[in-house]
Order: structure tokens, then sequence, then C-alpha cells
């Protein structure tokens, strides 16, 4: 049914395109030169339903976590090379075994007036480190050693970790590790130390706040920020075309297109944002063999997946997550399509004639379409890829367990994040079932070591190991796409789930 | 058997109806592939976290141990609390149903002089080019799904002409009514084409019967042979497609909802559905239910109370 909603409704954006073409060429937009002060921006964002909340700590679709940064801060955001920069801290130092952090806080301040402090901090990770509870951040802040840890004063926090850990600062920067005021459990309305303070919330529809006159970093030029729900892409774009909202998050590359050059919709591209890929299981047939995954790395013919898939806004992978992040082996040749040695080495692996499984689902925009397209592209290799559509709202935790190859995106996360929750013995999402003792040993040694220069070498050298024989077939990095309204200004074209994207503290209407 | 019995027979038969239906719901989510923790843990499915989420939903509960607590409290008609939001499930009925009633009450009170006038008017002109063309126009309109008249629509008049909102996203319906226009357009296009239809047979026949040239042959005015005794007899068939398309519109109409961004029913089903948000679905499936019976109840009785002579069936 959804399938067939969403197929059809589709149309909406690629009428309406029509529709704007015969209008005549308009011309290019032009963007506000200087910020300006006032005003309400409206935000259309796909939403959750009813089911939204407010509760930062629970935050999980994007509209929640653009609602939780307008109104919470955390004590560090990732960058746009997505890497920690400290916010609510003013800095961090550590001690030379790694094993114990002092936070210093800014002077900041909740919106009910009370001063943040170190024990705000300390209850807010208490609460979601709660074992009694599921909250995302969990998982990237178990490490802290909770009861050894200890406010030194009002503004200084001394974390003791329970391993040496030099990137702590991703931790801090995790996705919903939100600083609340302590004893904070009722988010009917939300107070916190963010740019915009909550005015009201009717779920599933809107949420409206309104400037923050005396946040830390400087108020915010909009008076009132208003989040919408359009769950649509076709209805964010008329929404905007129509003048109901001045911004709409999450286009396609269809509209995106269709859109750039005309007068009525200035397109923001943030490049980098979600990596596309395949994900093979290297500890079962046919793909424990590292010959067949070498294979289906040269069967991958990138570019035309990047133009076909993504309709040319992204730009192709290396088989290698974060792309133009910190640490990111940029070293490490591009690969390119190989149909001979492909064959050859499908030869090799006695898999000739072999029919794979592909699972893919309409779980993340482009999946199926990609699915298709590599299949299509593995025609004449020997190997048969058969593409399996499968339930979307139970995809990522079927393809965790089952099957041994399926589609795979992720946004933006440093890439020691991304090492971590899915690429070690331990980790929690390990999809492609990545486990070598000598690669844990090597991100042990990763994050414990504390000059900058030699983590990055064992950070390269971890890549290179992924490159040669790893799961994931990363074919290609997609923009994330927005559009606006031509008199807004201040979008910045940083990574998705980084600190500046939809970031309306710096926005302005011209 | 009376009228009044009649109805109590159908009201108690309805019940039964209804808790067959939220049983059959309750079975159909349970055969849909995850549950609740799964979706909500979404991309991020670590094992570890779906056990707690499960835990802290109480989904690690034998399911028909959770469904015998929901059918006790639905005696006391308390519905329960969303497992994502915690929040009351009639609280998401409540926010649902008013966009949904919206649309739904002035759809009908549209749809019923419209149609009936077009009917009438085809009927009495039968075979002139009036009823020709109002022939052709609704049987071409009929065949035009919802999303594609939608989709034109908004299209035309939203976006390219700029005469009217494109959606209704963030909008308060009541107090914006041109966000309204394009959604009752939609809404009302195919039951306006199927009812008329029916009026002008129902029209046609009445007028060939026996009893209206009875009457015509005793003097009654022509006006009165058509609106007194015709009409009434032309509309008892049009009663039962009426009730269908009120028991479609109470539904919430979950292409219109999405396409125009209208958060009734409809909306809250797919997130429900979309979330294995098993109490909401049942609380939705409780809500249609019981809707489907009262409204076909009600067209029953008008029926009869219209063209007495119908059997009432038990």
């Amino acid at each position: 049914m959804s399938l067939n909603r969403r197929g059809f409704i589709g149309l909406t954006a690629g009428l309406s395109a029509a529709a704007l073409a015969g209008c005549g060429g308009g011309t290019a937009a032009t963007a506000p030169t200087a910020p300006r002060a006032g005003g309400r921006l409206r935000a259309a964002f796909a939403g959750g339903g009813a089911k939204e909340v407010l509760d930062p700590h629970l935050a999980n679709l994007f509209v929640e976590a653009a609602r939780s940064k307008a109104v919470f801060d955390k004590l560090a955001d990732l960058g746009g090379d997505v890497s920690p920069r400290p916010r609510l801290a003013e800095r961090w130092e550590s001690s030379a075994d790694l094993t114990r952090w002092r936070i210093t806080l800014r002077q900041a301040a909740f919106h009910d007036g009370r001063p943040v402090r170190a024990q705000d901090v300390l209850a807010s990770y208490a609460r979601i480190l709660d074992p009694n509870r599921a909250f995302r951040a969990r998982s990237s802040l178990a490490l802290i050693d909770l009861p050894n840890s200890r406010a030194v004063d009002d503004r200084t926090v001394e974390f003791a970790l329970r391993r040496p850990f030099v990137e702590f600062p991703n931790a801090l920067a995790a996705f919903g590790a939100y600083v609340v005021p302590e004893g904070a459990e009722d988010f009917t309305a939300p107070v916190g130390s963010g740019p915009f303070s909550f005015v009201s919330f009717e779920p599933g529809r809107s949420v409206l706040l309104k400037r923050n006159p005396d946040y830390w970093e400087g108020a915010p030029l909009l008076d009132e920020l208003e989040f919408v729900i359009a769950n649509e892409e076709s209805a964010r774009t008329n929404a905007l075309l129509g003048g109901q909202v001045e911004y709409a998050h999450d286009l396609t590359p269809t509209t995106a297109r269709s859109h750039a050059g005309g007068d009525r919709m200035t397109v923001h591209r943030s490049p980098n944002s979600a990596v596309q890929a395949f994900a093979m299981k290297v500890d079962r047939p046919p793909f424990y063999d590292p010959d067949l995954r070498e294979a289906m790395f040269l069967l991958a013919d990138r570019p035309q997946l990047v133009e076909s898939v993504l309709a040319g806004s992204g730009q192709v992978g290396n088989d290698l997550f974060g792309k133009d992040y910190q640490h990111y082996a940029a070293d490490v040749p591009q690969r390119e399509r190989d149909l001979d040695r492909a064959k050859s080495l499908i030869r090799k692996a006695g898999a000739e004639g072999l029919r794979v499984r592909l699972d893919t689902s309409t779980a993340a925009a482009g999946m199926v379409e990609a699915a298709t397209v590599f299949a299509d592209q593995a025609k004449g290799s020997g190997l048969t890829v058969e593409v399996v559509t499968g339930n979307k709202d139970s995809y990522w935790s079927d393809t965790l367990k089952g099957g041994s190859l399926s589609s795979f995106r992720s946004g933006a996360m440093p890439i020691e994040t991304h090492i971590a929750q899915r690429l070690l013995s331990g980790s929690g999402t390990n999809v492609t079932k990545w486990a070598r003792p000598e690669f844990d040993a090597l991100y042990e040694k990763a994050v414990s070591t504390s000059d900058a220069a030699l983590r990055g070498e064992v950070y390269r050298e971890m890549q290179r190991s992924l490159h040669a024989e790893g799961g994931y077939l990363m074919w290609g990095f997609a923009d994330w796409i927005v559009g606006t309204t031509p008199n807004v200004g201040g979008i910045s074209t940083a990574p998705a789930n980084t600190l500046d994207w939809a970031r309306f503290d710096k926005v302005w209407l011209g | 058997m009376s009228l009044a019995a009649y109805a109590w027979r159908r009201l108690a038969l309805g019940l039964v109806q209804v808790l067959a239906v939220v049983t059959g719901v309750f079975l159909l989510v349970q055969a849909l592939p995850g549950d609740a923790a799964v979706a909500l843990a979404g991309d991020n499915p670590d094992p570890g976290r779906i056990e707690r989420i499960r835990a802290a939903m109480g989904l690690d509960r034998p399911a028909p141990e959770r469904f015998a607590e929901w059918l006790a409290g639905l005696a006391r008609l308390d519905l329960g609390e969303s497992l994502v939001s915690g929040r009351p499930v009639a609280e998401f009925l409540l926010d649902g149903v008013g966009p949904t009633a919206v649309l739904a009450v002035l759809t009908l009170v549209l749809l019923l002089p419209i149609s009936v006038l077009v009917g009438v008017l085809a009927a009495l002109r039968e075979g002139s080019a009036l009823d020709r063309v109002l022939t052709s126009v609704s049987v071409g309109l009929h065949a035009i799904p919802e999303f594609a008249l939608a989709v034109v629509l908004i299209a035309v008049f939203g976006v390219q002409l700029g005469w009217l909102p494109p959606t209704a996203v963030g909008v308060d319906l009541l107090a914006e009514p041109a966000a309204l226009v394009l959604p009752l357009l939609v809404l009302l296009a195919r039951p306006i084409c199927s009812i008329s239809r029916l009026v002008r047979a129902g029209m046609v026949d009445a007028l060939a019967s026996d009893y209206v040239r009875h009457a015509r042959r005793l003097g009654i005015g022509e006006r009165r042979v058509r609106l007194a005794h015709a009409l009434p007899n032309a509309l008892a068939p049009a009663v039962q497609q009426v009730a269908r398309t009120a028991d479609w519109l109470l539904g919430g109409v979950i292409v219109v909802e999405a396409v125009f961004v209208i958060p009734g029913l409809g909306t809250t089903l797919v997130d429900a559905v979309a979330g294995r948000d098993l109490p909401v679905v049942q609380g939705l499936a409780v809500v249609f239910a019981v809707t489907t019976v009262v409204v076909n109840l009600l067209a029953d009785l008008v029926a009869f109370r219209l063209s007495p002579r119908a059997e009432v069936a038990a």
C-alpha cells in the first residue's frame, strides 16, 4: 500500500515541475546579501506522526534532531569535517592515560534563567545511561564510569572512563546526548539552553519556538521558528512553491534538478551526507570468500549509480566510510569497474552460475533503485543478483540478522564512531559481520594513542584493510538536499547530522 | 419485527462485529514482520537496545496476555496507551478525528444536495442533451482516481496559478478554509458521480412506475408527484451508497490526507502501523468498526423510512 501510494504521489512533484517549466525560464535566484533580524521561518520536515516527542534523549527522526538542536545544547557537536567541536563545553582536557576527562562548561543558562551546571550534565548523562531505558546515545556514552565521575564545581565536570579513550569528545557529540536541567522528566514544555525556547507543540503537526535573546552564542536572527510536518516529499515541495513554508527538508535529486534554475526555490546541497552502499556478510557463504567480495567491488559502475540513482547529486565512493571526514584515507586509489577481472575472480571463487539474493527495501530513498541498477551491472559476470524488496519498517533489524547481501545507507558520524558501532567483534550493529581480533586491536590502539598523527596512521591502516577485504561496497555519497524560498539566507551546507545542518539560529529571512 | 427491535438486534450484532474486527486486527499486526521495538530502533537496530526498548514497552510479556488486558480496558472504555509515546490512545484518536470529521461533514453537506440535484435533473430530462452531458462528465470523472485528480489540481491551482493553498501544512483548517477547497473537490468528485447516477436511475424508474401514473391520474400536481412521491423512492437505493461514502470519509482517506498534509485518522493509521503501535492500531480499528456499524444501521433505517415497503433483512 505504502509503496503504491508513494509511487503515485511522486507524480505530484513531476507535474508541478512541468507546470513551472511552462512559466518560462526564470532567472537564477539571487540570495539575500546581508543578515537581517526578525520574522518567522516555517520549516517542513517529514515526521513520525503523533508518536513524536520533545524529549531530546528520545530523538530519532531528523525533525526531532533539528528541534532538539534548536532547544537544547550538547557538550560538543560535529563540525563540517565531522570532527568534534566544543559547544556547552568550553574546553576539555584529559589525563595522560586518557581515562579521566575534565570538561569546563561555558557560562550558559537554561530558558528559565537557571545556569547550566555540572550537576545538570551529570544528571543528563545518568538519564541517558539508565539501564532500564533505551536511549540512542547510551551506547556512545557507555564507557563513562558514572559513579566515579563528579562535579568539581558548578562549571567543571570530571568524567571517569572505563578504558582509555582519546575520542571522548565524539561521545559528547553523540546523536541525542543533550544536556537537560537536572531532574527534567516531563518534556511537554521543554526547557533547554538552546537558541530557541519552547512556545507550543501539536504532535504530528507543528512545534513553535521563539528566539532566546540570551543564547550564549548570540541570539538568533529569527523571531520565531515553526517546524511543520509533511511526510511526503511532494507535499513539502508543493508547500514551499505555494509559499506555505520557507524551508523544505530532504528533497529528492529529481526535485532539485527540476527547480535548480527556477526563481521560486533555492536548492541547497550538503555533500557527503549519506553514504550509499551494499553490505556483504563476511562470515557466511558466499561472501566469506574475499575473492567474491573483490569481484563485487569491481562489478559496481559507481559513476553510473551516482548518475542514475542520485540523479547526479552525489559523488562516487571508494568502499570507505566518511569521504572528506577527519581521518579519511584519501590516499587509497579509487576503485573502478573492471568486468573482466570480476569475471575471473568469480570463476576463481567457483561462483559461476551462482544466484545471490540482494535484500533491499524502501526504508531509505534510492535503495531499491540502486539495487536494481547494480543487479543490472552484474549481468554477464557469471553471477546473478536477484533483488528482493522486504518490509521497510523492520528492514534494518532483518538485514542485521539474516541474508548475505543487502542495501545499506548511513548518515554522517565520525569515522571512529562508524568503526565502533559497526566493525568490531562486539559492535551492536555489525551488519557485515566483520569481526577480526587484529582489527579490534588496531581500534584499541587508535583510541588510546594521544598523538594525532600516529592515531591518524592507525585509522588509515584500518581503512586500507577494509578497502581491500571489507564487506561494505560503498559506491556513493548522496548530497543532502534542502529547498528554501529565495529570500532565506544563512543556510549551511555542512553534512546532515553535523552542527551546522538544520541550524536555524544562523538563518535569516531577507 | 418492529423497527426498534430490529435496531437493537443490529446493534448487538454490531458489537460482535467490532470484537471480531479488533481480534482480526490484533492477529494481523502480530503477523507483520517486526514489532514496535524494531520499528522504533530503525536504522540503529542494536539487538541489546531492541531488547531494552521491548522491556520498557512491556513487549516482553506474552501477546495474548497484553491483548486480554487491552480488552478488559476496552470494557471500561479505556483504549490504553501508545507503546511508542506513552500518550493515551484516546488522545491520538481525538487529534485525528478533528480534521477527518471536518472533511467528512463538509463533503457530505455538499455531496447530498449536489448529487440529488444532478440526478433529478438528468432523470427529468432523460435522453436530452443535458442528460447526456451529465452522464459523460460523471462517468469520466468517476474514472479518475483521487491521487491523480489531487496531483493535477495542486499543480494547476496550487502551484502554477497560486489561487489556492497547495497543501494544508501548518494550517488550522477551520481558520483558513481556502486550504479545504482542493481536498474537498477531490473527495467530492467520485461520490457525486456515483450517487447522482443512482438517484437518476431511481428517479427514472419511479417516474415510470404505476403509482406515479396513478398519482397523476388522481390529478396531483406534477411538482408534488415528483418531489413527494417519486423522489423518496428514488433516494432509497442511493442512501446505501451515501452510507458507504460516509464510512469511507470517516475512516480518513489516506491518499488525500497524505497529498494535502491533513493529519486525520488515515495519517494516524499509517503512522501507527509503520510504528507497530498496536494499541493505537486497535483503537483505530474500534473507531472504524463502530463507524461502519452505526453508519450502515442508520442508512438501513433511513432507507426504510423513505420507502417502507423495502424488506428489512435481519
